[in-house]
């Protein structure tokens, strides 16, 4: 599936796509993120990719619930955390690998909120 | 190599420089870094962007591509993925690497783990589709992406190379909103003297402003009441400039006012660190050759105060130098024969500091932002939630963590540390020096106990 992204890839075809390359020539496997499949460049950075994809929202905040996207693009913010496989990850660390199954980490429900008000008795 | 003679943390310019440096003269190096490639940020993924982006990135770009591939010389071991989370004052250093630990013990510690972006809290700094300017350039340079619709917002050196990078590759921004007012470039007009020692500097500045204007980039300059807007994700910037209210539609924001050294490690290492006025940022106590109060760890590059890449690789190459001396591969007078030169380069390279600090400086509404603005984007803390405890007496930056939570997030402070310590010393009186900086423990990345297990195992292992 297509979707409209917020980027213009400037690659111009001769790039090897590993460690985090764009190449509209590479080859591209699937990934699956929240609920969507896509198919990414393999061995891209993962949050590039996603971005390129079109995604801008990468999780859910655990405080809030607010939506959050990649910041810093360094391993700094950890703002572009996602769940992949079962392990929460930084997206701008990883590179894209086939069948990977990414998540929006959320806030966890099954768990009480320390900063809920406890309901006075 | 588990017992180097020097081990180097950070492969950007200056542990590039001090790893080539130090193996020319014998030492065995291992040099660890967190990327997947060599170039830290600045030459992030030089070897293998250079044939395909170079024209686009430009030469400062371009001069990573020679040192990096020194790399490969005899004497120096890479490790990519490499990712240090504890350094101990006796020269072990544990790096995570494919979600296993190792545990290394050198003779000799560079730190040389470069800058990140200093925080700009601003209202709607947290929504999706707002970055920072660095994010834009590691986007541009690994992926070859530019984003759409860009309003590029802040002020600095950095926020036109990479307008200029952008009408380059055909794909200008919208905007350049910018922070810096006519005043403070007045105020900086007493440093031009001594800057013009650092002319290339000057005349490259002047280059990318006219490129800017004949490209039709549009600028905004004394910008003020910057805002981030939208509800799930950014819609439009909003701003004043010359006593008028704009709101411009946009698809991205990328923000930026200035680096500050990247200092965990070295915090975490109890060194003694100072506030440095000219630059806004702590930097750790260090004398001319990078060297700490403890005799086998040095600090290089923009981790050790901002020069940038040049004025770091210069910086890399003395701290080698004076490592091999120490470790008795070149004599006390070999060292001062070599240094000389490099010193007075290094001299010139900086030479254009004070004044490019005092025309583009920190953007006051970042500094000290509204008691509504989020300032810790981990955990979710306001301006107005650290005043209050501030108010209230906290005793300093870790009280105020503990009550707050601010800091204690998965960024271990990274964004938010300076903004809480300057905070603090707004509503306290305090100086910076007074206020000091979160305590800073390991593990400095967060580790799983996967990871801290494959320790236990690896020793296990050796030891039977």
């Amino acid at each position: 599936m297509k979707i409209a992204s917020d980027f213009h890839n400037i690659s111009d075809g001769q790039n090897d796509g590993h460690n985090g390359g764009i190449d509209p020539d590479q080859p591209l496997v699937p990934v699956h993120f929240d609920g969507q499949d896509y198919m990414l460049p393999e061995g891209a950075n993962l949050a590039a990719s996603l971005l390129a994809a079109g995604v801008r929202v990468f999780r859910k905040t655990p405080v809030s619930a607010s939506p959050r996207g990649p910041f810093c693009m360094m391993g700094v913010c950890y703002d572009c955390l996602v769940e992949i496989d079962g392990m929460v990850q930084q997206a701008c660390q990883t590179f894209v690998k086939a069948g990977m199954i990414i998540t929006m980490p959320a806030r966890p429900t099954d768990v009480p909120s320390l900063n809920a008000q406890e309901p006075s008795e | 190599m588990s017992n180097p003679d020097l081990a180097i943390i950070g492969a950007g310019p200056a542990g590039m420089a001090a790893a080539d440096e130090a193996a020319s003269l014998g030492l065995s190096v291992l040099l660890l870094d967190e990327q997947p490639t060599l170039g830290g940020q600045i030459y992030r993924d030089v070897e293998r962007v250079a044939p395909l982006r170079g024209a686009v990135l430009g030469q400062d770009y371009l001069d990573g591509l020679p040192l990096a591939k020194r790399m490969a010389r005899d004497g120096i071991e890479h490790v990519a993925g490499a990712m240090v989370w504890q350094v101990t004052q006796d020269g072990t250093i544990t790096y995570s690497k494919d979600n296993c630990s190792f545990e290394i013990r050198a003779g000799h510690i560079l730190i040389a783990t470069g800058a990140v972006e200093r925080p700009m809290p601003l209202p709607g700094w947290t929504l999706p589709s707002v970055m920072s300017v660095g994010a834009g350039q590691i986007l541009l340079k690994q992926s070859g992406l530019i984003p759409n619709e860009a309003v590029l917002i802040g002020s600095g050196p950095l926020l036109y190379v990479l307008a200029y990078q952008m009408l380059k590759a055909k794909r200008p921004p919208l905007a350049m909103v910018e922070t810096q007012t006519m005043g403070d470039m007045a105020a900086a007009m007493p440093h031009l003297g001594g800057a013009l020692r650092g002319w290339r500097y000057l005349l490259k500045g002047s280059k990318l402003l006219a490129a800017l204007m004949l490209g039709g980039v549009k600028r905004y300059t004394g910008a003020k009441v910057i805002s981030l807007e939208g509800e799930d994700m950014l819609r439009a910037v909003r701003f004043e400039a010359r006593g008028k209210p704009h709101r411009l539609e946009c698809q991205t924001a990328l923000l930026h006012h200035g680096v500050v050294p990247n200092n965990q490690i070295s915090l975490s290492l109890g060194l003694a660190h100072s506030w440095n006025q000219q630059q806004t940022c702590f930097c750790p106590d260090l004398d001319k050759w990078g060297q700490t109060s403890l005799s086998h760890v040095f600090v290089a590059g923009d981790g050790a105060g901002i020069g940038g890449a040049k004025a770091a690789e210069l910086a890399g190459k003395l701290s080698a130098l004076r490592i091999a001396e120490q470790a008795g591969r070149i004599s006390a007078i070999a060292l001062a024969a070599k240094a000389k030169s490099l010193q007075a380069l290094k001299a010139r390279e900086l030479s254009a500091r004070p004044f490019l600090d005092r025309a583009y400086p920190p953007f006051k509404e970042a500094i000290s932002p509204k008691d509504e603005t989020i300032i810790c984007r981990c955990e979710e803390v306001t301006a107005g939630t650290i005043r209050t405890l501030a108010k209230q007496g906290s005793q300093g930056p870790n009280q105020l963590k503990t009550f707050s939570r601010a800091g204690m997030g998965p960024c271990q402070g990274r964004g938010c540390g300076l903004t809480v310590s300057s905070l603090m010393a707004e509503q306290s009186g305090k100086s910076m020096d007074e206020v000091g900086y979160f305590n800073i423990r390991p593990p400095l990345k967060p580790v799983t106990l996967g990871e801290l297990a494959s320790l236990q195992e690896e020793d296990s292992r050796s030891q039977a």
